[in-house]
């Protein structure tokens, strides 16, 4: 590969950095929004599965009977491009159309620390973990700002909620991971995932019972549900709740303007999966010694936090807004501040598992 | 002029902007959203020190989570922008002795010997694997530990305060008790009575 790109590398010179960091970037991008794609097709055809139907079957590529669906989400796209986007006339203007782009913008530029694998990954930073914590807490403008430009009641309604909800569920997360740094005690990605790999039961040849989920087992449970009130997914989607004020704080917003919107929630559920897989669930490493590590195992882990996030779509009725509120402030931070003190200890006994 | 300083100068040049526009702009909103763009811009600026903890600090805590409750509020005031216009040249003199302090003040420091560029050498080019976010959380928790444990009861305190300040119980307040909600048995809410069976429905006349 190096020798492959030497003779570019001489061509370009001085650009030859910023080329090659806009080429990574696509690569990391391209694939992301393909399944981004394809992962509402997913929900489609998993919720009808479990709700005993067929889900979509019928757009296909050339005619062929067999791929029935597998160009829905390329048709939706086609039709959402080709909508017009209609700009209430008493809505600030340039914030409205601001508003999906801040809400896009963050779940993707999160991508940049995440290690596909051993020495795969954009920017290997050392404060990896903070600048995640820093750069989804930046996802909320999109929805607050959308709300309010819209001039609309319920757009606004939505996004009081939505902005509530976000900084609520937020506070647990970020002590969620900071007990997966105390453990690893490192803020870079790469070394979170290869401290998960060492260990009793690693050098037994059963890497995944040395995995960060079974001794932080309760910051697992809740940093995944925490992740799915952040995205703002069922059961915690009363931000956009249909019974109650409509579409939240998408309301007045049509095509493309729109797709932005649901794009962004399905891109921050792959990074919350991604994220959940990386912290707790050993990145990408095998979880039996005779398999190789690599980037696939990554892929697997992500896709299963991805199905539970549909599962619980289809299995769970919404909360209610109060209900939210008391599961993020009074049940979430305790919990997370005891375990937390509970680690800390046990990383200063005698009986310390991260040597 | 190097990358560096490039950057630097285009970092300066929006945060200057936006920080004027913060004052100038006329909606509260788009106010705080240019606060929003000048904080993050800082943010910048201080990774360019090599700070990069204080610089993702920055933007955790005021982006993610200080602008937002504060966007919150301003969105749900019901601001009278005429009214807000009014009794400009009545402030400004007091304004303007305010600013004249500061600027003084900033001069004073600033521009005296101990921010001068004798004073403050450029620091030296941190070594390979130099980790800016340890070394700030090595010295935090030894050679600084008591101030440190000091802010952080300010900041307690503050915090009970501030929820103290806001918690006011009504009576007609309705709560729940969940555990009470899960507790409940059927006996508690129904209550099955044997009665004799109604007499037979007589043909509809």
């Amino acid at each position: 590969m190096e020798a492959l790109l030497q003779p570019v590398q001489d061509l370009l010179g001085v650009a030859w950095v910023p080329v090659w960091t806009v080429v990574k970037i696509f690569l990391i991008i391209l694939p992301l929004l393909g399944c981004v794609a394809y992962l509402t097709l997913a929900e489609r055809k998993v919720i009808g599965w479990m709700q005993v139907r067929n889900g979509p079957n019928r757009v296909t590529f050339f005619g062929i009977k067999a791929l029935g669906g597998l160009a829905q989400p390329i048709a939706d796209g086609l039709k959402l491009l080709f909508k017009e986007i209609v700009l209430p006339s008493a809505s600030s203007k340039a914030l409205f159309i601001l508003a999906p782009v801040l809400a896009l913008a963050p779940s993707l530029a999160a991508w940049a620390v995440i290690p596909f694998s051993d020495g795969l990954v954009l920017a290997d930073i050392n404060a990896g973990l903070l600048y995640i914590m820093a750069i989804t807490s930046m996802g909320v403008y999109g929805v607050i700002i959308a709300g309010w430009a819209s001039n609309s009641k319920y757009a606004f309604l939505g996004s009081l909620r939505s902005a509530a909800q976000i900084v609520a569920y937020e506070i647990a997360m970020g002590f969620a991971l900071v007990t997966v740094l105390m453990v690893s005690q490192s803020l870079n990605l790469s070394d979170i995932v290869k401290g998960q790999g060492q260990g009793m039961f690693a050098d037994m040849g059963l890497s995944v019972l040395s995995w960060n989920w079974i001794p932080l087992f309760p910051m697992f449970v809740l940093y995944f549900i925490a992740g799915v009130a952040e995205t703002n997914r069922s059961p915690f989607d009363v931000v956009e709740g249909e019974s109650e004020i409509v579409a939240g704080h998408m309301i007045e917003y049509s095509g493309m303007a729109f797709a932005l919107f649901f794009l962004a929630e399905y891109a921050n559920m792959i990074l919350i999966s991604a994220l959940t897989s990386i912290m707790f669930l050993g990145g990408w490493l095998s979880p039996v010694g005779f398999l190789p590590d690599g980037i696939w195992w990554l892929a697997a882990k992500t896709t299963f936090c991805l199905f539970f996030f549909l599962w619980l779509r289809a299995t769970f009725p919404r909360y209610r807004y109060d209900q939210i509120m008391r599961l993020g402030w009074k049940v979430f931070i305790p919990v997370t501040i005891v375990w937390l003190v509970f680690i800390g200890g046990w990383m200063m006994s005698p009986l310390s598992i991260w040597k | 002029m190097d990358f560096q300083t490039a950057v630097f100068y285009f970092l300066s040049t929006i945060l200057v902007l936006a920080s004027l526009r913060v004052i100038t702009a006329r909606n509260p909103v788009h106010a705080a959203m240019y606060l929003v763009l000048s904080f993050f811009t800082a943010g910048g600026i201080w990774m360019l020190l090599q700070a990069e903890f204080l610089a993702i600090a920055l933007v955790l805590v005021y982006v993610g989570a200080v602008m937002v409750l504060f966007l919150f509020v301003v969105m749900m005031l019901d601001i009278n922008i005429e009214r807000l216009r009014e009794g400009f040249w009545a402030n400004l003199i007091p304004g303007l002795i305010v600013a004249g302090l500061m600027l003084m003040e900033m001069f004073a420091v600033l521009g005296a010997k101990y921010f001068s560029a004798e004073a403050v050498p450029a620091p030296e080019a941190a070594a390979a694997g130099y980790s800016n976010t340890k070394e700030l959380g090595r010295l935090i928790y030894t050679e600084y530990v008591y101030p440190f444990e000091l802010a952080a009861v300010v900041l307690l305190v503050g915090i009970i305060a501030a929820i103290a300040l806001t918690m006011r119980k009504r009576k007609e307040t309705k709560f729940q008790e969940p555990a009470r909600q899960i507790a409940v048995r059927r006996q508690d809410r129904v209550r099955l009575v044997s009665m004799p069976a109604e007499k037979e429905q007589q043909s509809e006349a």
